[in-house]
């Protein structure tokens, strides 16, 4: 291969003299390496009419230009700008009763119990919608059908009336007993309403309609990996569990984490709900506070900003978990804001330091 | 690559003893069609039989019933007098509970066709997996003997690349030493070459022929006929689920006495193609 390479080359640098060459890109080169071929500069330059003798390496390249882009932003701009301007200057965005409340010890009393909602039910969600994913991709039919089932009721119910239904089960159950079932032995038995306060209803009622939700997410997840990946898994003598949780999960989380992180950012916001049980989450107690105040826009402004804050700083843990489990998927990872940030000040500062330096 | 060179007899270095396989009567379809129809072969510890034929003759399935990837309908497997995936009750064979068809495939390294490497693991993460995981050897031992086996394929400098960084001859070497980390009786591979770019071929298949004078028992399904000359005690030539014809290279590619076995090679082999 090498010496069939070396034959090319060699032919190629004894027919460069002779012939005038065709195209001027050629003959350009030509002319550089060597000074025999000076002859045929004459006759391809006459070909060429319009073009300047030097070549176009003498000039500036001067970029298109878009004057409606600019157009365009400047309508947006301005609609920013007016944005803004009635927010800060509009006086019934009351913004000072909105300040008052902001770090008032009931909301932020209310907003530990929902980030309290939101973290329990999320994490038993996807717990209990790990195993009903697992069951429903299992080979057992009673499994599958039972992981079915549980999906189709509780994606069929409105989360309000599974609440409700929750917190009223002391209703329809007065005692529950742990015991053998037809036989009169108990083990254990409690008052139904004694066990369901409203933060254990709000908590079953959130866990349950999350773990439906999420086991169709991890389901799509793992039936996005490989199948061969399995199997080769299986072949290296691999245990079940070790295969789903180090081989299968790591590799679905890429497809799961985008819609995962939309589910928990809408439970955020979906532990609202339980304002029907009463429960002082952060919008039942704002609710409480404007009825009291009657200064209900700025209030609800309140918690409208305690949930941009936390979607803002889950938004930012989805960024960095998405990026740990793109390893491998990537040939290279692209640098975080952070390490764009100390890049540039790493490469930038030099500049300014020899600035410094000058002015002394 | 002369012709002097290659083993033509079976009579595998190493004098090994461990890695006899016996396939007998085997028989397996999927859905209404019958892809094994009573195979038969056996391989002596440390020989290298190589499986040629048509795609969908079964070569692939019958490799895969090795291992109990592919549970067999009729017809048994025995590695060393031990059945695989059954065990004898009474007068019936019961199927194994998956841990012990798991011990049972750590005697047995596979090698697929699309390398199938964990892409989430490096390089040396997927080569110790699992001798940790499924032989509880301890990780520092695992990780010394992986580099060991990553330089034995000549890919110790790229331990910690990710598969994806990685070409395709690479990634089928890494896949290679993930199999011999369970130091197994034998070694199956199922068209290791076929995902491979033509000038990456050679790369994997000279790890193979170091690996067929090692006395570890290979069988392998290729469509690279000038390989099977090369490193085979026995070519296997299989055709719609049965075994056609079996014998040494010479035997087979020169003298093939079935006319399906002649038909298939005067289409394979170009006429140049010097035994």
């Amino acid at each position: 291969m090498s010496s069939a390479a070396t034959t090319v080359a060699q032919s190629a640098q004894q027919s460069a003299p002779e012939p005038a060459p065709a195209s001027a890109f050629l003959e350009h080169s030509a002319v550089e390496e060597s000074p025999t071929a000076a002859a045929a500069q004459g006759a391809a330059a006459q070909g060429a009419v319009a073009r300047p003798a030097a070549g176009y390496s003498g000039y500036k390249l001067v970029p298109a230009r878009h004057p409606w882009r600019w157009v365009g932003t400047a309508v947006v701009a301005l609609g920013v700008v007016a944005v803004a301007w009635s927010l800060a200057t509009n006086p019934r965005w009351e913004w000072g009763v909105v300040a008052q409340w902001f770090t008032a010890q009931s909301v932020v009393n209310g907003l530990v119990e929902t980030l309290k909602l939101t973290a329990i039910s999320g994490a038993l969600g996807f717990v209990l919608g790990f195993i009903l994913a697992l069951m429903r991709l299992s080979a057992s039919p009673l499994l599958l059908s039972v992981s079915w089932t549980f999906s189709w009721i509780f994606r069929s119910t409105p989360l309000l009336v599974q609440m409700l239904l929750w917190y009223n089960l002391g209703y329809l159950y007065e005692k529950i007993s742990l015991g053998i079932p037809f036989t009169d032995i108990r083990f254990f038995e409690v008052q139904t309403t004694t066990l369901i306060s409203q933060f254990a209803a709000a908590v079953l009622g959130l866990t349950l309609n999350q773990a439906a939700y999420s086991a169709e997410i991890i389901r799509g997840g793992i039936l996005s990996v490989d199948p061969g990946q399995l199997e080769a898994a299986a072949a290296l003598g691999i245990p079940a569990w070790r295969r789903s949780t180090r081989i299968v999960l790591p590799q679905a989380m890429r497809a799961i984490l985008p819609t995962a992180f939309n589910e928990i950012i809408g439970l955020v916001k979906g532990t609202s709900i339980v304002y029907v049980l009463a429960y002082s989450e952060l919008f039942y107690t704002v609710q409480v506070i404007y009825n009291r105040t009657q200064q209900v826009l700025p209030l609800l402004l309140v918690a409208t900003l305690w949930y941009v804050a936390i979607t803002s700083v889950l938004s930012i843990f989805q960024y960095y978990i998405e990026r740990h489990y793109s390893k491998g998927a990537v040939r290279n990872l692209p640098l975080t804001p952070l390490q764009k940030a100390r890049k540039f000040f790493s490469t930038h500062p030099a500049v300014n330091f020899d600035r410094a330096k000058d002015a002394r | 690559m002369s012709t002097a060179e290659s083993p033509t007899t079976a009579a595998p270095a190493a004098a090994a003893t461990r890695g006899h396989v016996e396939i007998t009567n085997v028989r397996k379809s999927f859905g209404g069609t019958e892809v094994l129809k009573g195979v038969s072969l056996t391989v002596p510890p440390g020989g290298v039989a190589v499986i040629v034929g048509p795609s969908g003759s079964g070569k692939s399935t019958l490799l895969r019933t090795i291992n109990h990837l592919e549970k067999v309908d009729g017809g048994y497997i025995t590695i060393d007098g031990q059945l695989v995936g059954y065990q004898l009750r009474g007068n019936k064979l019961h199927e194994l509970r998956e841990k012990d068809i798991l011990e049972q495939r750590t005697d047995i390294g596979m090698v697929f066709q699309n390398f199938n490497l964990f892409p989430h693991l490096t390089a040396l993460e997927n080569v110790t997996e699992a001798p940790v995981v499924a032989l509880h050897r301890n990780k520092a031992g695992a990780r010394k003997r992986a580099l060991e086996l990553l330089d034995r394929v000549g890919l110790k400098d790229r331990a910690d690349a990710y598969p994806r960084q990685l070409s395709g001859g690479q990634q089928q070497r890494v896949a290679i030493a993930r199999a011999l980390a369970l130091d197994p009786k034998i070694l199956l591979f199922d068209e290791p070459t076929s995902a491979l770019d033509p000038e990456l071929v050679n790369e994997v298949l000279d790890v193979i022929r170091e690996l067929a004078t090692s006395g570890t028992t290979l069988i392998i399904v290729t469509h690279e006929m000038g390989f099977a000359r090369d490193v085979a005690d026995t070519v296997v030539f299989m055709d719609e689920g049965q075994i056609v014809e079996q014998g040494s290279p010479r035997e087979i590619f020169a003298n093939p006495r079935e006319p399906r076995t002649r038909s298939f090679f005067s289409k394979v082999i170009e006429p140049a193609f010097n035994i």
